[in-house]
């Protein structure tokens, strides 16, 4: 075929298509478009594509798995379970394991690429917080993605219960129990959701609904909405030479992004599928199904259910009382729902608190450098120790087989330093932040250190100092801080009520956000550190202003 | 460049000053690109090329092992044979190596062309301010508010509070319709088909069991006689497994005691916490441990909670021996077994 008649066929083809949805308009509209480069975009990239990896072999999967808590006596080829009393459940995902060719390997990659979806998605998260791209005009997006997160950890519990083995019906036991310790309502909620006392029946094809059309559906739609204003709110990018808060740099969505973005989604699906062909991952058929009377030691849930795990590992009997005739447990609500809850809501809340402090109303396409928003950073730290201690916590008996440690000491030591230990990375994380701030200036007024010591005629020696140019300059110098709130008396002289003096409460927050600061070098400063080569003051001189 | 292209300098409230324009430095525009190796050396591009192709074609090789490993690995299992476990994991690890093989290549072999064939000197697209101009908003504002006109919405509160009303009363039977998803708890968290006279066999094999099958220290799961004849075993199972151990019997405690025969005790498996079999006996100290959570209990204080989350000491089942000497429960549980809830008092 030659390139005319090629170039022919694609001409009427577009043309068919153009003439029935105007799909030159999207054309023009989308595949030009810019997206800025950097690693750290992948990270939601990876949590998409190991989306529609969780799809692809989930549908597989639900071709041969029977969602029933029926009873069945396995007769399949794993000896060591012939003529067991087992569910159909069960049986049918050992025999997706051992009777399906290939089935262990596309139960592994569902497996694994739940693991990394859920952490994907956390990562990413991160990403978002530190470099403050939750800011105007995208809060909205970032509450769509704090509700994924959730809603993964969700999915994935509820995947890793359906082959209803021993481990995950444990788990299931244990998820049981949180219901029944809510108040009031908990016994008929517990009732109401396993159709009865607990383990029932009814639970697995109910959770198989919810896991395989009502999630995964949300999901879609809520995926599509962060996409779609992904696009018309044009992506974030990081500051540098060039880039500015009213344009884009980067590379055009085709060829470019397609190619790459494309080319990636093949190597997150390749790097997972060789992960699931090597490494075994929920071998359920050591553990047997579920019976409510037996137990392994080391008990562990997937990793993101981890943390709240540890909570309730960390947590004391003391919380359980009984008043008024009804049994009231806070050793089970305080770590299992208040916890979780104490996290999650002043996160997604995030972007307008932040935005309270700062009084900033504009919108903000340029990403900041985790270091020159210290009080960010440095709560985001804190956070992050938090949460890690959790789940550290919620593998205390791993860690006391392996390290040979008694496990209450380590419980003890973890009940201590979740409280010494984030306030301690908070103060740390800013005082780093600062200090490379600092050394930022410390570039910019007196350039790279070379290395290369002179001795000059009169006997003195120096290090050569090379000036940054004006594109590496710029990196520390275009960012912007903010001021705390002046300490204006709330009224005027004429008392009437100052607009936009703000509460004390607002005052006060923006005091603890924005105290302690470093400006950026101004044309000013560096002109006068040239002129004076031991302008070591220089430095400090603007940074200590209060 | 002009200087406030970084942020629009906005008047913002007061007191939220920001360093003034003036004292900042100009952005200097994008650096000047730099060529690529590919750009400027036609036999590093035609090299290029071909290390593309190689990824390419290494997918498909990849394709065909995946292939080969399906159809020609040995998979005819029987059943009985543990060994086969040997088998099923290297075929699922052939398959799988050939599909990372070949979806691998193809994601590299796109990125590497993305890299070093299609332009990499970056491009600048302008952004436009997110909200519509004030005529947009004024335009939009006159549509609604006209609609709303036009709709009848202000002048007409019978239709609109009426509506409202409805609306809100439409979703209860979609509640109501949620009512069968179980029946009522009643009592059914608070028993056990433990009572008088049930004798005890062993979990999972069954038996009965005699005062003299226990050896000091020794520990036997079992489970109430007859549960498999229940309505819903599995259901009663939650809730019946019972630890029954031999100790000295001055390591008792009064309380104990009474629920004793020999120096045997009996207690629920079930978790006072959330519902966990407390199955790790340590005979040394004579304490048990829930796996979950890390409960421990204390046999020799009536199993009174002595480390972690949980509040209440594992239930006592009394238990006595029958004409014949096999051991049974002298009653049935005194208080609701397992985690807590809130009628439990």
């Amino acid at each position: 075929m030659t390139t005319t008649t090629t170039a022919k066929k694609a001409g009427s083809l577009a043309n068919w298509t153009d003439e029935r949805l105007g799909a030159s308009k999207g054309v023009k509209f989308l595949a030009r478009k810019i997206f800025p480069d950097h690693w750290s975009f992948m990270l939601g990239e990876v949590a998409l594509y190991s989306f529609i990896i969780l799809l692809l072999t989930g549908v597989f999967l639900s071709l041969f798995y029977i969602p029933s808590a029926g009873h069945t006596v396995y007769d399949g080829v794993y000896a060591p379970l012939v003529n067991q009393q087992v569910s159909e459940a069960y049986a049918s995902t050992v025999g997706i394991s051992f009777d399906v060719r290939g089935g262990l390997l596309m139960r592994q990659i569902h497996h694994w690429a739940a693991l990394v979806f859920v952490a994907a998605m956390t990562v990413h998260m991160f990403r978002v917080f530190f470099t403050g791209a939750f800011r105007k005009p995208r809060e909205l997006n970032w509450v769509i993605g704090c509700v994924l997160v959730l809603l993964g950890i969700v999915e994935g519990f509820l995947g890793y219960s359906l082959p209803d083995d021993l481990l995950s019906g444990t788990g299931i036991r244990i998820a049981s129990s949180i219901i029944l310790a809510i108040p009031v309502v908990g016994s008929y909620l517990s009732f109401f959701l396993f159709g009865g006392e607990f383990p029932g029946e009814s639970f697995i094809p109910r959770i198989y609904t919810i896991h395989v059309l009502l999630l995964p559906a949300i999901f879609l739609a809520l995926i599509g909405a962060h996409l779609v204003m992904l696009v018309i709110q044009k992506h974030t990018q990081y500051p540098g030479p060039g880039r500015t808060n009213t344009n884009v740099v980067g590379y055009p969505l085709f060829p470019v992004y397609t190619a790459k973005a494309g080319g990636f989604f093949f190597i997150v699906f390749g790097v997972i599928t060789l992960l699931s062909a090597l490494v075994t991952i929920n071998p359920i058929w050591a553990y047997g199904g579920y019976d409510p009377s037996p137990v392994t030691a080391g008990s562990q849930p997937d990793w993101y259910m981890g943390f709240m795990d540890g909570a309730v590992r960390l947590m004391t009997g003391w919380g359980e009382f009984t008043a008024f005739g009804f049994t009231w447990s806070f050793n089970i609500l305080i770590p299992a729902l208040l916890i979780p809850g104490l996290m999650t809501i002043p996160l997604i809340l995030y972007p307008w608190i932040e935005q309270w402090a700062t009084g900033d109303r504009r919108e903000h396409h340029l990403l900041d450098r985790p270091r020159n928003v210290p009080t960010r950073t440095a709560l985001g730290a804190m956070g992050i120790t938090f949460y890690i201690l959790l789940w550290i916590s919620g593998g205390n008996d791993i860690m006391a087989t392996v390290l040979r440690l008694s496990i209450n000491d380590i419980t003890l030591t973890l009940r201590v330093l979740i409280f010494i230990l984030p306030p301690v990375v908070y103060i740390v994380t800013k005082r780093i932040c600062l200090g490379m701030q600092r050394k930022d200036r410390d570039k910019v007024l007196h350039g790279r250190e070379t290395a290369v010591i002179v001795r000059t005629e009169s006997g003195e020696y120096f290090e050569v100092h090379e000036p940054l140019d004006e594109y590496k300059r710029w990196n520390l110098v275009q960012h912007e801080t903010h001021e705390p709130l002046a300490e204006l008396p709330s009224e005027d002289a004429n008392g009437v009520r100052r607009p936009g003096a703000g509460s004390g409460w607002k005052r006060r927050l923006s005091k603890f956000y924005f105290e302690q600061r470093v400006e950026p070098v101004t044309p000013a400063e560096l002109a006068a550190a040239h002129h004076d080569h031991h302008g070591h003051e220089a430095i400090e001189a603007t940074s200590a202003h209060h | 460049m002009s200087e406030n292209q970084n942020l629009p300098d906005v008047a913002r409230e007061d007191g939220h000053g920001t360093v003034a324009v003036s004292q900042r430095f100009d952005n200097p525009g994008l650096p000047p690109h730099r060529q690529r190796v590919t750009d400027i050396d036609a036999a590093a591009a035609k090299r290029a090329e071909r290390q593309v192709a190689t990824l390419f074609g290494l997918s498909g090789v990849g394709t065909i092992l995946a292939l080969v490993a399906y159809f020609a690995l040995p998979y005819d299992l029987e059943a009985g044979y543990i060994e086969h476990l040997g088998q099923v994991k290297l075929s699922n690890a052939l398959i799988g190596v050939g599909l990372f093989i070949a979806l691998f290549g193809i994601g590299a072999g796109a990125v590497h062309w993305a890299k070093t064939l299609m332009p990499d000197e970056e491009r600048v697209e302008e952004r436009h301010e997110l909200r519509g101009s004030d005529e947009d908003r004024a335009a939009a504002l006159g549509i609604l508010s006209e609609g709303a006109e036009e709709a009848g919405l202000g002048r007409r509160p019978l239709i609109r509070n009426s509506l409202i009303g409805a609306m809100a009363l439409a979703p209860l039977p979609a509640v109501v319709l949620l009512r069968d998803l179980g029946p009522m708890p009643e009592a059914k968290l608070s028993e056990t088909i433990w009572k008088k006279g049930t004798p005890l066999v062993r979990d999972p094999e069954g038996g009965k069991l005699k005062a003299s099958d226990l050896v000091n220290g020794s520990v036997v799961h079992v489970l109430p006689e007859g549960l498999e004849e229940t309505e819903h075993p599995l259901n009663e199972k939650a809730k019946a497994p019972v630890l029954l151990i031999r100790l000295d019997p001055e390591l008792l405690d009064e309380a104990s005691s009474a629920g004793a025969y020999e120096g045997i005790v009996a207690y629920s498996k079930i978790c006072t916490h959330m519902g966990c079999p407390v199955a790790l006996y340590e005979q040394q100290t004579h304490h048990l441990l829930c796996p979950c959570h890390q409960s421990t209990f204390d046999l020799r204080q009536n199993c009174k909670v002595i480390f972690g989350p949980a509040r209440r000491p594992l239930p006592q089942l009394p238990i006595t021996v029958d004409e014949e000497g096999y051991l049974v429960a002298a009653d049935g549980f005194h208080e609701a077994v397992g985690p807590s809830f809130w009628e439990r008092g």
